[in-house]
């Protein structure tokens, strides 16, 4: 039957049972497995099961990814398969927009909730008997409780208008550079399109490496670490989870790049790149709201 | 026929489970909320009838309704289905209807509750104030007027006890008439502290302070427990208030004070302590404060808290000794009693845990040796 | 993967795979679907156990079984194997089986994405496996998971190795149910049938959408709770630390938006069955199908803004605990608008009672019962006394088990006719339903009156007060695990066989719903509709 639908047009294209899923299940499984044991002090068992799920991981999306190009390029999907992909991507990339959320939300209440409490103001001020010389101020610089061995506070501020408005900047203009890559791909202009990636990745790995700079830098001369209180918990929990989705939508792009060097896309079925294009967009966005409420504000 | 027992049954089913429902509202207080004995829990307690009174008459209500749609629209028994039953004035408005009703009922419900809450989250300036600090497992009382310190421990029964559970060996003692502000706080995990006769609960959390008051009416001894899962002893940690009149409460406070300041000055006196004396204090202190965990055989719990019979540290050099006593073991169960307990105590446990089970270190450390390694 | 491509050439037949394959690699909605509804079942004795050793353990004063940590683990596990490995993979694996029949799609829209989120889920519950046994089998394994399924910190930055199992678990259950969702929503907007509008869609289809969207939507902040204690306890982060400048609370408000959403997710795919399930057996339409639809929506979306009300005595301001209180109340509006709709379907209808309306009607009368103590609880100075007592026990407990167990239990019944292409035993059947709505109600209405009596929740040993009560109780818990064992024994011999079920074994089914499944033969060709039918 699946025969069937894929050579009259317009049916929909039911896959044939496939070992990707299992593989993933797999990967994933042993990835967690891996790192549980290495944070508790298995760090060699725990490594190598780590890196055979990463391996795993790999191949599968390798593997995935390269039967969907396929089945794609050999013409199985119809207008309503594209839907399908398209409307998936949204949902997926609304779920990863509430996950980002999430520390927002975390980073508000423990800006203008929790230390206004624990400094004495506001509702359950009491708390301030606990931490008599607690001072609060955002950035955090001084804790609640200075004896504790476990927390040293950062010695100064990220300051926004140094690097973070470089970053800005760049993954603004990326954007921009996306969109250019897209009316080429619409005008059939391939050339343009992948030029206008090329431009896209590199912007995309010098925000990166700018932005390990910046973390080395926080680390070695202001102390700003995950130890750093909720100051350091929020920055890096904040912008750790956005480098790792720059980096992801980088190789994303890398990926997408290869195939329209291959001449993959049409003006009409490009699904693959819109896919990419909305992820890196989402993420553009994700940092404008990090540049504003983590760096600037 | 068979469609006609079942319709029976299922409504005699729904008879009963009404029933109970209103069983709830209107039976003795053995099935109702515990009988209040304070200003604040009976204003509740007056709020609590109302809801179940409102719960009841819903519950009623609804079964009626079941049972009658089972009664009179039966198959079996000839009930032509009324196909556009939806499409008359009812089908049209049922869905404007239904909820203006509903939402007068709720605002009604919401109304009276939320002038009872502003008394409960009431802030105005009490007789009496206390500290209630929970730890892993037991609480901690403070009287900030006048330094008096009470620790609570549950008093080890029979399982065939009445009491079983519910009993302290020293309890929060309260004068009755007196306006008694509480100030929550936690050592290690959250608690929850209250007793439903006299204080509604609240939270107590790690690093914050929490607030709740009452004003006891009736003289006598109320029993709440830990409501808020803190680990191994959360079964294990009553919340006992023993409710006095003024005078009486004065005495108590007074004679508590007196002991106080005795205690006081024995630890900071620079007299040198011999072990057996010590060794006596500190088996008092570890009752009360160590034995939840490490236990009275000094083997602890295994997988879970360590033994202190022959460990590295309670059986090694005293230093490492007091400095886990003093600052505790961060992440764990293990707390700083260094805030809690003053020298002497400290020096005496210290030298009691050395001197028990297998460890026989025989040193007896001196309140001064706590103070130096505070 | 040409290799895959090829394997069409040569696949003309339009049977199953054969041998172990079918199920590993099922890219098909009914074998997955089957798959979960499976697990599900599995997960049901697994939880169940569990419970029954809670049961045990309460019987009476005195700890008796095991030590208080492996209690509260158990507590711990039977909580998240029953609401994350035993209801949502049985409403997941309805949705699979029906929601493409009805809307007449030929599958799901994604189907190696949905045979994805499935096998998460045997890995997940391996993981929950691993955390009970770490503690044993790890050295300085550490302290048990005994938190409660709250998971709350500081408590459970004291647990051991269990915990990180548990919190991975819970990450591979949560990509699990997003993916589903995902699925599902796509599904539904753009598998539909022609003529089959999104008002013309049976009730159940439109319940998952809302579910969907709430999984989407919460699933993720859990995801981010749990990874932010994970930092805690192994990376120095202090979110939840005061001496860092975090808080304790910040965890349960991050816990309870996603988990009050949660607990409509429960709920709302039972309403789904429900809305069918009452229709077909008063032979008479779904009484206000638009207001069930509206009602579900504000349900969702109210049930996303209310998630404090199981934090009353945190001491909340007393403008936002007023806030959380209304909110809370007005939640009876969209739920009541649902019941009452269902009671006037069944008003002036022609009613019969086969097993799956005896649980209707159960529902909505324990469901309703379930909800104003809910009310009650949602009174704040009244949770003061209630909170943390068995009364909240005993109200989640008839949420949970009418208000979503008994809803799939009703569309078990329902649907196995065509799902087997078996009747089930209708008396077997019925038993099941008097055994079960019984001592269900045995076991927990005892819990009211204790809790009102105060005694706590997630407590291993309770004081002699308290004993006849949790007697009861546990009598009436064994009773009903019992049952279940009929249950298991009604299903496999309906798959076993019996009289043949014709395509629409129930007379009133689809009166009033454009839902097609009944078209199909039951059970319906291992591809339900190869081109796509059209809904006048
Ligand atoms: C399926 C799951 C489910 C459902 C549907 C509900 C539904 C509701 N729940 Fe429940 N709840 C849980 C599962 C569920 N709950 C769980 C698991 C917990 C404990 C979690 C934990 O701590 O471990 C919990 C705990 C819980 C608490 C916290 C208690 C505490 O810890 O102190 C509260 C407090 O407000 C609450 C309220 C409600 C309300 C108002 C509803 C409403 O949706 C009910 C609405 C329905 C009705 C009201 C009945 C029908 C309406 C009518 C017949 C109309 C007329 C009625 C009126 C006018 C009142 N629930
Ligand atoms: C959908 C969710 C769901 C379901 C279906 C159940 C089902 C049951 N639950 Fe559960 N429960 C929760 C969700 C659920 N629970 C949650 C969220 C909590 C809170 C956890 C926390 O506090 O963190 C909880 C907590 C909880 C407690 C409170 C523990 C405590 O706070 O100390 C108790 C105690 O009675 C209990 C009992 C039961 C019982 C008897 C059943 C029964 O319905 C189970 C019946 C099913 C079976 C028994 C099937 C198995 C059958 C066999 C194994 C065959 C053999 C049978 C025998 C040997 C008799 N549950
Ligand atoms: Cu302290 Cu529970
Ligand atoms: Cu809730």
């Amino acid at each position: 039957m699946t025969q069937a639908t894929q050579t009259d047009k317009g049916a929909y294209f039911i896959p044939e049972p496939s070992h990707w899923p299992i593989t993933a299940v797999s990967g994933m499984f042993l990835l967690f497995l891996g790192l549980i044991l290495a944070i508790n002090k298995m760090d060699l068992a725990g490594s190598l099961i780590l890196v055979t799920g990463f391996a795993l991981l790999a191949h599968l999306l390798q593997g995935w990814f390269g039967a969907v190009i396929d089945e794609n390029l050999s013409g199985k999907y119809n207008g309503q398969v594209d839907r399908s992909f398209r409307q998936g991507m949204f949902w997926f990339i609304a779920s990863e927009a509430a996950f980002f959320v999430t520390f927002f939300g975390c980073l508000y209440y423990l800006r203008n909730i929790t230390l206004p409490w624990l400094g004495g103001e506001g509702h359950l001020a009491d708390s301030h008997l606990l931490w008599q010389n607690f001072q609060y101020n955002w950035p955090l610089l001084n804790l609640p409780d200075s004896s504790n061995a476990k927390y040293a506070p950062a010695k100064e501020a990220m300051a926004p208008w140094g690097i973070p408005f470089l970053n800005t900047i760049i993954l603004l203009s990326s954007g921009v550079t996306l969109t250019w890559a897209h009316w080429g791909l619409k005008k059939g202009n391939n050339p343009q399109l992948v030029r206008g990636l090329v431009i896209t990745i590199c912007l995309g790995v010098l925000f990166f490496c700018l932005q390990a700079y910046e973390y080395w830098h926080a680390h070695t001369e202001m102390d700003l670490t995950l130890n750093a209180g909720v100051y350091g918990s929020t920055f890096y929990m904040l912008t750790g989870f956005h480098g790792l989705h720059v980096t992801i939508g980088t190789i994303m792009l890398t990926v997408i790049c290869a195939r329209s060097i291959k001449r993959h896309f049409t003006e009409h079925n490009h699904f693959a790149f819109e896919a990419v294009a909305w992820y890196w967009h989402f993420v553009d966005v994700v940092w404008i709201a990090l540049f504003i409420f983590v760096y600037w504000l | 026929m068979l469609e006609r027992r079942t319709a029976c049954l299922a409504a005699t089913l729904l008879a009963v489970v009404g029933c109970l429902g209103a069983a709830v509202a209107h039976a003795d207080y053995e099935y109702n909320l515990t009988p209040p004995a304070s200003t604040i829990t009976q204003e509740i307690f007056d709020l609590h009838m109302l809801t179940t009174t409102i719960a009841t008459i819903i519950m009623v209500i609804v079964t009626a309704m079941i049972i009658y749609a089972l009664y009179a629209f039966r198959h079996s028994q000839g009930a032509i289905p009324d196909q556009d039953f939806h499409n008359n004035w009812f089908g049209r408005w049922a869905w404007v209807l239904v909820p203006v009703i509903v939402l007068g009922i709720d605002l009604s419900i919401a109304s009276s509750a939320s002038s009872t809450l502003s008394s409960v989250e009431s802030h105005d300036k009490a007789d009496v104030t206390v500290k209630v600090t929970g730890s892993q497992w037991k609480w901690t009382y403070e009287y900030l007027d006048d330094g008096i310190k009470v620790v609570s421990n549950l008093k080890k029964l029979e399982p065939t006890d009445p009491l079983y559970l519910r009993d302290v060996d020293n309890p929060l003692v309260l004068p009755t008439g007196k306006r008694v502000r509480f100030l929550l706080t936690s050592s290690d995990v959250l608690h929850n502290w209250g007793g439903a006769e006299v204080v509604p609960k609240k939270i107590s959390i790690p690093g914050y302070i929490n607030e709740t008051w009452t004003n006891i009416t009736k003289e006598g001894v109320y029993r709440g427990q830990c409501y808020e899962n803190c680990g191994a002893g959360h079964a294990f940690m009553p919340a006992v208030i023993s409710a006095v009149s003024p005078d009486k409460f004065e005495q108590w406070r007074a004679q508590q004070k007196s002991q106080a300041a005795q205690a006081a000055a024995e630890a900071s006196s620079d007299k040198v302590w011999g072990k057996d004396e010590l060794v006596a204090k500190g088996q008092e202190v570890y009752t009360k404060n160590c034995m939840a965990c490490h236990q009275a055989n000094g083997k602890g719990l295994p997988g879970v808290f360590p033994a202190l019979s022959g460990s590295k540290i309670a059986d090694g050099p005293v230093a490492g000794h007091l400095e886990r006593v003093i600052h505790g073991k961060p992440g764990t169960a293990m707390a700083a009693w260094g805030p809690q307990l003053n020298d002497l105590e400290i020096a005496a446990v210290v030298t009691f845990e050395r001197n028990s089970w297998d460890n026989h270190t025989g040193d007896a450390v001196q309140p001064k040796d706590v103070k130096a390694a505070r | 993967m040409s290799g895959a491509v090829t394997a069409h050439d040569d696949h003309h037949d339009h049977g199953p795979p054969k041998g172990w394959q079918r199920w590993l690699y099922s890219t098909n909605h009914k074998d997955i679907g089957t798959m979960y509804l499976f697990f599900s079942l599995f997960m049901l004795f697994f939880g169940g156990a569990m419970a029954m050793y809670i049961r045990a353990e309460l019987f009476m004063p005195g700890v008796q079984l095991a030590s208080p940590n492996f209690y509260n683990n158990m507590v711990t596990d039977h909580a998240l194997v029953m609401v994350f490995g035993m209801v949502m993979p049985a409403a997941a694996g309805m949705a699979n089986w029906m929601i493409p029949m009805m809307i007449g799609a030929p599958d799901m829209a994604l189907p190696r994405l949905n045979n994805l989120s499935f096998w998460l889920l045997p890995a997940a519950a391996l993981m929950l496996v691993l955390s009970i046994v770490a503690p044993y089998i790890f050295p300085n394994g550490g302290t048990p998971v005994n938190t409660g399924w709250t998971l709350l910190p500081p408590l459970s930055k004291q647990v051991g190795i269990g915990m990180d199992f548990t919190i991975f678990a819970i990450h591979l259950l949560g990509v699990s149910s997003i993916l589903a969702s995902i699925n599902i929503v796509t599904t539904i907007l753009n598998m539909r049938a022609p003529g089959m509008t999104l008002m013309k869609m049976p009730l159940f289809v439109w319940s998952w959408f809302f579910t969907g969207l709430l999984l989407i939507a919460v699933m993720p902040v859990l995801a981010g709770a749990v990874t932010m204690l994970l930092f805690d306890r192994h990376f120095g982060t202090s979110f939840f630390d005061a001496a860092g400048g975090g808080d304790p609370i910040l965890f349960q408000h991050l816990f309870w938006f996603f988990g009050h959403p949660e607990v409509y997710v429960l709920l709302l795919p039972s309403i789904g069955v429900l809305g069918l399930v009452i229709p077909t057996f008063s032979r008479k339409p779904l009484f206000g199908y638009k207001s069930l639809v509206w009602g579900m929506a504000f349900l969702a979306a109210l049930g996303m803004v209310v998630w404090a009300h199981h934090q009353y005595t945190i001491g909340m301001s007393l403008a936002a605990t007023n806030y959380f209180m209304i909110g809370t109340i007005l939640i009876s509006i969209p739920v009541g608008l649902m019941l009452l709709n269902f009671i006037f379907t069944m008003w002036r209808g022609s009613m019969t009672f086969e097993t799956p309306m005896l649980f209707g009607i159960a529902i909505i009368l324990m469901f309703s019962f379930a909800g104003v103590t809910g009310v009650m609880l949602a009174v704040v100075p009244a949770d003061m006394q209630y909170h943390d007592t068995m009364f909240v026990v005993a109200h989640f407990h008839y949420a949970l088990i009418p208000g979503a167990v008994f809803g799939l239990y009703a569309g078990v019944f329902y649907w196995l006719p065509k799902w087997t292409g078996h009747m089930y035993d209708e008396r077997l059947g019925k038993i099941f339903f008097w055994w079960t709505t019984i001592s269900f109600n045995i076991t927990f209405f005892p819990q009211h009156f204790l809790g009102l009596a105060g005694m706590p929740r997630r407590i291993v040993d309770y004081s002699v007060q308290y004993t006849d009560f949790n007697m009861i109780s546990s009598i009436g818990g064994f009773l009903f695990g019992l049952s279940h064992l009929l249950f298991l024994y009604i299903i496999i011999k309906t798959i076993r066989g019996g009289e043949k079920a014709p395509a629409k074994p129930w007379e009133g089914a689809q009166i009033g719903t454009a839902g097609l499944e009944w078209t199909l033969p039951s059970p319906p060709p291992f591809h339900s509709f190869t081109e796509a039918p059209v809904v006048r």
